[in-house]
């Protein structure tokens, strides 16, 4: 057992990157890519739940580390592991995979084998994004795992794909220059890309802090526009309208997340510290600007987008809070949203192969016609909404009761705002899309209910967002066996800009005892 | 009392139904869809039955309340927050799960008849079962975060409910309102529970009740604060002042349903959740007078928008937002036993009014509108015989359920001093207006020519009318166990000192005052409705400004939407989404690329749209990355004279 262990991560490496050698040296014939990218991606789903299955709860630290020297000079080491933190969000990048691939079966019709040895390529870069312990490593994955992406984007987009690529391109690929720089410079200093030694080089104080607080913030810049943190989101939008859905139901959240957990507060906790109380403020900006406008979109990507940008902004407040329970809730939250969004985008990506259309108001009454669509529809929406008993709730409650307790009040109430706007654009959405009367357009094209490809990977889906509404220690018990939050040198009260005008002065309980 | 109640049951048996006939209901044939959807409640309720047996049947019993049942394995278990899945039975709960369960079970039965040729048969049963899965939930739960996941999940079914006839936009639309005002209510819920773990470290209700208990000097303060929130979340569930609005709508969804959840049980859980943190409201006066204030104000404003409503289901839901403030008013000056004793009467007589109205509706072919009915008792005799003692009893006549209740309520808000008795006044005020609406409603319907064309009148099947009788019978009876008993027997779950009639001649002045009052309604109901029917429009002639008003509902719908639903949406279209998104951030990327643009040649390529370009120098630059990492860098580097420190070694 312990050579698997050793070997486990390099194996959820291997066998995507494998697999997308495989699909490019085959004929495109039929559905043969496809049927190999299947494969592959169940084949490496199981690799990952080995982790979870053998992880062992009351040792801290890495798990299934693998540290071997891969340069000489630069140093750069192929060190890979997983802690508390990570481990999920390999198993859920594992599961994410196999569904992208049956989400594609259809859509995808023309240049399988480019589309999916991609797809199979970004897997493995997103995989070493998350165990990756070396930071050179990290930074080559994360580069490697934006190439497919906007590649993919220029050649599938629906219409406009070139430009939403650009733009894709500009925000991620510029912000990751600094991001480089700094990395580079940590080198420099430190003669290290290893994330452990530069955790303690850095702790030490032998760097200047003006330089580390530069590079600091090259490191959250690069990953802020990644979340997307508001005002970084401006090519969300475009690349959901634009995506394969395969593709843009990886694109945003746990890759800039876990990379602001790990790389951002677990290397500079102090810089982390001091822009924390910005980073709060633009998360429940964030929160109710995406709200606001999913409100108003027309088309349902982009709602979905704007959704995404107030879901995730909820996740960012939870990490810079820097507080334990709203790091553990974070990272639930990630897991939660991930499986969330992976069944909205395979409805979404069904009704768009069904009729064509993404304009919101085309659509109206599809629940006659398609009743477990409708069902699976709402159940989702539910679950992303925060309805308790189901995924959503957990890490909704969580954050926003350790923001109230740990953090700011006044910030706490803002984002619970949120728990409103987000329950009106998700049922307008519900009611505009299968209530109401039959659309024309509806009417005009009748369509076939799920299938059964789109059965098999929506029914665990809505198991497990069940399962995570009720159950979450299966997952919390070893998510908080990795989480560190930074401990203040001296109590760091963040401050509510408003607190004058929030006048709910409440006496602490020794005062009320009085 | 070792023996164990098997609570977990209660809400597991309704929620086994919703899974069997929500997942295969579409394949099941239509009699195993309504015996599983009847098995379910009935199973809970005799759960429920043998619970109340073991304890009502042995006095000692009491001692042992209240119960505890909770799941070895925690919920939510993080850091210092831990909340679990524990059930609690005590008096309170008892009373409310007999209610719950029991008309529910009788609502259920009735449906089969009402619901039998509607499309989604199935649907409409694995819903209803799920209501009770989370309608137990709420009112078994042992900490106020387990009673949150009642209480989103009773919304939850209330949505689906209401929205069941989905084709028709204005039912989709009542749902989604309702749930959304809801959810308006549950952020202040959401808050109060915040602020409870930020004070309290817990949310258990016997924990939090010890930690006040230790401190018997914290009143006020944060307490208050706590107990507004709660509040907040009471009156959008309990459809009080100011979140009432949603309830009128709901009347969109089946009748059956406007009596089980818009009627006599869901809506009550605002009364039953302030009665069950009664321990933090006795500690916070103000929040208590706002209660009170709350539960007056719209037991008047709602009786008044009763009085003119045509639509016979309407005219019953501003009777229950209405009614459901005589309960708030209980509470409000901490008569706890006296509200849930009219929350378990009224759960008899309006899920009774309810279920006739539908009788009738279901009877004339589906018509709503009072003014196209008139007539109907010869037609329907057993309907207008339940129907009248239902009237009766929502109107406080002796010996009817209502008159117990209300009295209770009337006689504990009187004692409050002067504040109380100008809550007394409104609430005998109301009870004018309740006896007026109420006849009105009776006449309209049952007395008079027929005025509508219903060429056909359907019978209404025994599975309909075995319902009906049984809450008839309750109606009458349900009261007889007098507010001493019934106060004395929740007394330890609600905290309260016994009733004493310390003055048992005023008490019965009130009672004769109320009687009279009520039966000045029924005579003005018999003048305008009867005797001159062409007064109410002379009247509403005369006082056009004033008809208008009430007519319309004092306008707070359309106030709700000028002032809160356009601007949000307007501001989020226009300036959030045009002015901010597109103009500023994104005219702000685009002057940035621009300029990289306009910088070099090579941008410029790639921002010709030619794939091959673009995707070239997009492979280029992987790898030009990939080249870093192999190139000897620190090689590099050293020739170029850079020193490398390396530091910590």
């Amino acid at each position: 057992m312990d050579a698997i262990n050793q070997s486990i991560l390099t194996l959820i490496l291997l066998v995507p990157l494998a697999g997308a050698i495989v699909v490019a040296l085959m004929p495109d014939r039929a559905k043969l890519p496809n049927w190999i990218a299947l494969l592959t991606t169940l084949a490496s789903f199981v690799l990952t739940l080995h982790l979870p299955e053998h992880f062992v709860l009351g040792q801290g630290g890495f798990q299934f580390e693998v540290n071997r020297p891969w340069i000489q000079n630069p140093a750069i080491n192929y060190h890979v592991g997983v802690d508390g933190l990570s481990m999920w969000l390999v198993v859920l990048t594992g599961l994410l995979a196999p569904i992208g691939v049956l989400v594609s079966w259809k859509v995808i019709n023309q240049r399988r084998k480019i589309f999916y040895s991609l797809f199979l390529v970004q897997q493995t870069a997103m995989f070493c994004v998350f165990i990756s312990l070396d930071l050179m490593v990290y930074y080559g994955f994360w580069e490697l795992s934006l190439v497919p992406m906007a590649i993919l984007i220029a050649m599938y987009g629906r219409k406009d794909g070139p430009r939403a690529a650009l733009k894709f391109f500009l925000y991620t690929f510029i912000p990751s220059a600094p991001l480089l720089v700094a990395i580079l410079w940590l080198y420099a200093r430190t003669g290290s890309f290893d994330y452990a030694t530069l955790r303690i080089l850095i702790a030490h104080g032998s760097l200047a802090p003006t330089a580390l607080s530069w590079a600091a913030l090259a490191f959250v810049v690069a990953f802020a526009v990644k979340v997307p943190v508001f005002p970084l989101h401006g090519w969300l939008a475009d690349t959901f309208a634009e995506a394969p859905v395969a593709m843009a139901m990886v694109v945003a959240g746990k890759l800039g997340l876990y990379s602001m957990l790990r790389f951002h507060i677990g290397l500079f906790p102090e810089q982390a510290r001091i822009v924390a109380p910005c980073l709060i403020a633009l998360a429940v900006i964030g929160l109710l600007y995406g709200a606001c406008l999913a409100l108003v979109q027309r088309d349902f990507w982009r709602l979905l987008a704007f959704a995404a940008i107030s879901q995730l902004s909820l996740i960012t407040l939870a990490i810079y809070g820097l507080t334990f329970n709203g790091w553990a809730g974070g990272v639930y939250q990630i897991l939660a949203h991930g499986v969330e969004d992976a069944a909205f985008f395979l409805l979404l990506g069904a009704l768009e192969y069904r009729y064509g259309v993404t304009r919101i108001d085309a659509y109206g009454g599809l629940g006659a016609k398609l009743p477990r669509a409708t069902s699976f529809f709402v159940i989702t929406a539910l679950a992303m909404i925060g309805l308790p008993m189901l995924s959503g709730f957990v890490g909704e409650f969580i954050i926003l009761s350790s923001t109230f307790t740990g953090v700011s009040r006044g910030w706490a109430i803002t984002a619970a705002l949120g728990v409103i706007l987000g329950a009106a654009y998700m049922l307008w959405l519900v009611q505009r899309i299968f209530y109401g009367p039959e659309s024309e357009m509806a009417a005009a094209r009748p369509a076939a209910d799920l299938e059964f490809r789109e059965m098999a990977v929506l029914a665990p889906l809505a198991v497990l967002m069940l399962v995570m509404g009720l159950a979450p220690s299966i997952w919390l018990t070893s998510i908080q066996t990795g989480i560190h939050p930074p401990q203040p040198k001296e109590a760091a009260v963040l401050h509510f800009p408003f607190a004058s005008v929030s006048v709910v002065t409440i006496p602490s309980q020794e005062e009320g005892r009085r | 009392m070792n023996e164990p109640l098997y609570l977990w049951l209660i809400p597991l048996l309704p929620f086994t139904g919703f899974v069997l006939n929500g997942v295969f209901g579409r394949w099941f044939p239509k009699w195993l869809v309504t015996t599983i959807g009847l098995l379910a409640p009935a199973a809970a309720f005799g759960v429920v039955l043998n619970a109340a047996r073991g304890l009502i049947g042995f006095a000692p019993a009491f001692a042992s309340l209240p119960y505890v049942e909770a799941c070895p394995v925690g919920w939510i278990s993080v850091g210092t927050l831990h909340v679990g899945f524990s059930f609690v039975l005590d008096q309170l709960s008892l009373v409310m799960l007999l209610v719950v369960t029991g008309v529910g079970f009788l609502i259920h039965i009735y449906s089969v008849g009402y619901m039998g040729h509607e499309e989604g048969y199935a649907r409409y049963f694995s819903f209803l079962n799920l209501f009770l899965f989370f309608m137990t939930t709420l009112v078994l739960a042992g900490n106020l975060l387990l009673m949150f996941v009642g209480w989103e999940g009773v919304g939850l079914a209330s949505y689906l409910l209401i929205g069941f006839f989905f084709k028709r936009k204005s039912a989709a639309d009542a749902g989604k309102k309702a749930f959304i005002v809801n959810r308006i209510g549950d952020f202040g819920f959401l808050i109060g529970i915040f602020l409870l773990l930020a004070n309290f470290d817990t949310l258990t209700f016997s924990e939090i009740a010890d930690k006040l208990a230790s401190n018997p000097g914290w009143t006020g303060g944060v307490l208050t604060v706590i107990c507004l929130c709660l509040l907040a979340g009471a009156t959008g569930k309990s459809a009080q002042l100011p979140l009432y609005i949603w309830l009128p709508d709901a009347m969109e969804g089946p009748t059956p349903v406007s009596a089980l959840i818009h009627a006599a049980t869901m809506v009550t859980a605002g009364v039953y959740m302030i009665a069950r943190t009664h321990f933090l409201f006795d500690r916070a006066p103000f929040a208590l007078g706002v209660v009170a204030v709350v539960g007056a104000a719209t037991a008047f404003f709602a009786a008044t928008m009763g009085l003119m409503q045509n639509d016979i289901k309407r005219v019953l839901a501003y009777s229950t937002i209405s009614q459901l403030g005589y309960m708030f008013l209980g509470c409000g000056v901490a008569a706890y036993s006296a509200a849930i004793f009219h929350l378990m009467t009224h759960a008899f007589f309006k899920a009774l009014l309810f279920l006739a109205a539908g009788s009738v509706i279901h009877a004339v072919g589906g018509e709503q509108d009072m003014r196209k009915m008139g007539g109907l008792w010869k037609k329907m005799p057993v309907t207008f015989a339940t129907m009248t003692a239902a009237v009766l009893a929502i109107s406080g006549f002796f010996p009817f359920a209502g008159f117990f209740s209300k009295d209770a309520i009337l006689y504990a808000a009187y004692l409050q001093g002067s504040f109380g008795k100008v809550l007394w006044f409104v609430g005998v005020f109301t009870a004018l207006l309740t006896a007026l609406y109420m006849f009105r409603l009776w006449y309209m319907t049952f007395l008079g020519e027929p005025r509508g064309e219903h060429g056909h009148h359907h019978a209404t099947p025994a599975s309909m009318l075995v319902p009906l009788v049984i809450l008839g019978v309750l109606s009458i009876c349900g009261g007889w166990i007098g507010i001493e008993r019934f106060g004395a027997f929740l007394a330890p779950a609600t905290g309260e000192l016994h009733f004493h009639p310390t003055t048992p001649h005023l008490e019965l002045i009130l009672s004769i005052v109320a009687i009279l009052v009520a039966l000045e309604g029924w005579l003005i109901a018999d003048k305008y409705y009867r005797r001159k029917p062409e007064r109410p429009r002379q009247l509403a002639a005369a006082l056009p400004g004033v008809y208008n008003l009430v007519a319309n509902k004092y306008y707070v719908d359309e106030f709700y939407g000028a002032t809160v639903v356009k601007p949000l949406l307007a501001g989020s279209r226009y300036v959030l989404g045009w002015i901010i998104d597109v103009g500023i951030l994104g005219g702000a990327a685009w002057l940035l690329a621009g300029l990289a643009t306009l910088g070099g040649a090579i941008l410029q390529r790639w921002q010709s749209g030619n794939l091959r370009s673009y995707a070239a120098w997009l492979a280029a630059g992987a790898a030009a990355v990939l080249l870093f990492i192999v190139v000897p860098w620190g090689a590099v580097m050293a020739s170029l004279g850079i020193h490398l420190t390396m530091a910590g070694h």
